[in-house]
């Protein structure tokens, strides 16, 4: 039952599972919608898609497999007072005096039947037979004011096909949305839980102590919640060949912020200088000098840094080398005195990692980091937190 | 018995299909979308029609799936030793049912509303799949095992602050509420005010989308930062004609506080009205 449509959906990428095909075959078994197209379409979705992301895709397939369904030959299989019907509701006084131009909806309804039999196949264009886009009277998205809509609505109808045609969601479709989550799942690997702030929670052991040694009178004991004490200094590239990687680095930093209390984040253009800056708009009047920045953060600190490293081999070891300012010193050496303080270091490369090779620039950077260069994947974000726990 | 919108709530069609969809193949359902859409507003609404009881189970940071099963109060079971009191001796004294024991046992089908279920630890949810879709668990103290009479009905809200797990979300229905258009936005704001004049109405929502489609906003105006405008327009007597004064000629717009939570906002809009 409606494998067809389940595969379609699978290959427009909306990942969903058997379990969740089942749940619809039962919804559709106990008649949660009978014989509504409208329903089906909110149904199905409710059940299969779990990620506003996803929406779209599903309308695209949606609108698919509808068009594939409206393929079967509907002159035998559907008998005339229905389409009528539905017709009918549809049209609006306005809409149905245009009709007039064709003369009445019975003959339009007639003239109809007799292209549908007439033709044979899928069509589009052109202005006869029935499909999209033409200016026939029969078909959808034509121009022709009288004419008979298939499967897509234009306007003002609660009607379902306008809803998956009008592809709402086309801003939400994000490739691989879920990413975020299994960064979050790896960025756990890195928790070190310790205890602050004030007492609330019962320290079983510590009142049984107690209270022993009161001789058995109940001594209570408290002690303070466990949290999350992991620091992270978070220097992130941007601008230049960074643009390509925004949403990974986004990602990330989501899954970072969701996970860390303190972190500490800092701006740099493709290698730290004497600058680093904390908002990007900002970014020419207000930097921080790196000097203030290794002042500032204890050696508890992670450091992790973000950049795909690919610049001139100049950029990173002359003065002078940087493509925006005149710096004193050369890149290495800011990266050096960085390395110095922060020990738990970690660079992530949102390159992959096959193309490494290619650039001078991200074998020296990997040279000055020890070889602790990571490459921006699930695999290497978990190497990273071993390498800096 | 269907839900459908009430006197005092509206609900779109499609969301009443998966409301229906959800209490009859008894899973839960997942509601996401903006704040102020009407989430936690909705399990009330069809606690109310349905005449069933609403336990509402809010999730902090801090909260444990744990605690939605049960407690176990040590310390009144250690005072409790210590004045020799005879509930001592019975564990079960001490054991406090949580929220979805709750619904579990209750003897009319309740909803049960799981609020702000991103709020927790990435874990939580994890924790109570087996729950939720066993509608049983264990409690280890007593040796007791509970399993719902009757399965309730489970809406479950999220703000997308943290990514969900696939295998919580194949055992729920998804709902992605979408921002009300300018029609039901009309029908909400005349719900809640009866006697509001038409024309201000119509200024007010006017001036509400100019805003809301202004790009790069901190927090978008929702509805519930609409109709308190609104309360304050009627408050503070403003008339249909001062609103549409302003939306000419960009003046300052009367009351924003009401609806901008950000100073940032406040600046972004002035700005970009003053340009218009």
């Amino acid at each position: 039952m409606l494998i067809e449509f389940f595969q379609l959906l699978r290959s427009h990428g909306v990942k969903t599972t058997i379990t969740e095909w089942l749940d619809l075959l039962e919804a559709l078994s106990r008649r949660v919608v009978f014989a509504d197209v409208d329903e089906f379409y909110y149904i199905s979705r409710l059940i299969l898609v779990k990620d506003e992301s996803l929406y779209d895709r599903f309308d695209r397939a949606f609108s698919e497999y509808v068009e594939r369904v409206a393929q079967v030959d509907v002159t035998e299989k559907i008998p005339a007072d229905w389409l009528e019907n539905a017709l009918k509701r549809e049209l609006s006084d306005e809409e149905k005096e245009k009709v007039k131009q064709l003369g009445s909806l019975d003959e339009l309804l007639k003239s109809f039947h007799e292209r549908l039999q007439e033709q044979q196949e899928r069509h589009q264009g052109g202005s006869k037979w029935i499909g999209t886009g033409g200016t026939s009277p029969y078909g959808a998205y034509g121009y022709h004011p009288g004419g008979i809509r298939i499967g897509q609505q234009g306007n003002r109808n609660r009607s379902a096909a306008k809803v998956w045609d009008k592809r709402e969601f086309r801003d939400l479709d994000e490739d691989a949305s879920l990413e975020q989550r299994s960064y979050q799942i790896a960025l756990r690997n890195l928790r070190q839980f310790a205890r602050t702030g004030a007492p609330t929670e019962l320290d079983i052991e510590g009142t049984l102590k107690a209270t022993a040694r009161q001789g058995g009178l109940l001594d209570l004991q408290w002690q303070s919640e466990r949290h999350n004490a992991v620091k992270i200094l978070l220097l992130l590239d941007v601008g230049g060949s960074m643009d390509d990687h925004i949403y990974q680095v986004q990602q990330l930093f989501t899954a970072l912020k969701g996970e860390f209390r303190h972190l500490e984040l800092y701006y740099f253009h493709n290698c730290p200088y004497e600058g680093l800056w904390r908002s990007n708009q900002r970014r020419r009047t207000e930097q921080v000098p790196t000097e203030q920045v290794i002042q500032t953060y204890g050696d508890d600190y992670k450091l992790i840094v973000v950049g795909d490293a690919t610049m001139g081999p100049y950029e990173i070891a002359y003065p002078g080398g940087s493509v925006e300012h005149w710096n004193e010193e050369p890149g290495e050496v800011w990266l050096k005195r960085l390395l110095k303080k922060f020990t738990k270091a970690v660079w992530l490369n949102p390159q992959p990692e096959r193309y490494w090779g290619y650039y001078h620039s991200v074998r020296m950077i990997n040279q000055l980091m020890q070889g602790r260069m990571q490459p921006l994947t699930l695999n290497g974000l978990q190497q990273a937190t071993d390498t800096i726990k | 018995m269907a839900f459908s919108s009430t006197d005092s709530y509206i609900v779109s069609d499609q969301l009443a299909a998966a409301v229906n969809a959800a209490v009859t193949l008894e899973k839960p359902l997942l509601l996401k979308g903006e704040p102020g859409t009407g989430k936690t507003r909705l399990a009330q609404e069809l606690a109310d029609s349905l005449d069933a009881d609403l336990l509402q189970w809010s999730i902090k940071s801090t909260t444990k799936a744990q605690q939605g099963l049960y407690e176990y109060d040590a310390v009144s079971r250690l005072r409790d030793s210590q004045l020799g009191s005879d509930k001592v001796h019975d564990i079960s004294n001490y054991i406090k049912p949580g929220k979805l024991w709750q619904s579990f046992t209750a003897s009319k089908r309740p909803v049960l509303l799981i609020d702000e279920i991103d709020k927790a630890d990435i874990e939580f949810p994890n924790d109570l799949l087996h729950e939720l879709d066993q509608m049983a668990f264990h409690v280890y103290e007593t040796g007791e095992h509970i399993e719902a009479q009757q399965r309730p009905i489970v809406i479950i809200t999220s703000n997308n602050e943290k990514a969900l797990p696939d295998a919580f979300l194949r055992r729920c229905f998804f709902h992605f509420i979408q921002f009300p258009d300018e029609q039901t936005l009309a029908q909400i704001a005349q719900v809640h005010f009866p006697n509001l004049q038409p024309q201000l109405l119509t200024e007010a929502l006017e001036l509400f989308f100019d805003l809301r489609q202004i790009p790069g906003m901190k927090k978008k105006p929702s509805t519930s930062e609409l109709l308190d405008w609104i309360r304050l327009l009627v408050a503070e007597d403003i008339d249909a004609e001062q609103l549409r004064q302003s939306r000419q000629q960009g003046s300052a717009l009367p009351l924003t506080g009401a609806l901008l939570k950000h100073e940032q906002d406040v600046e972004l809009v002035e700005r970009v009205r003053r340009v218009n």
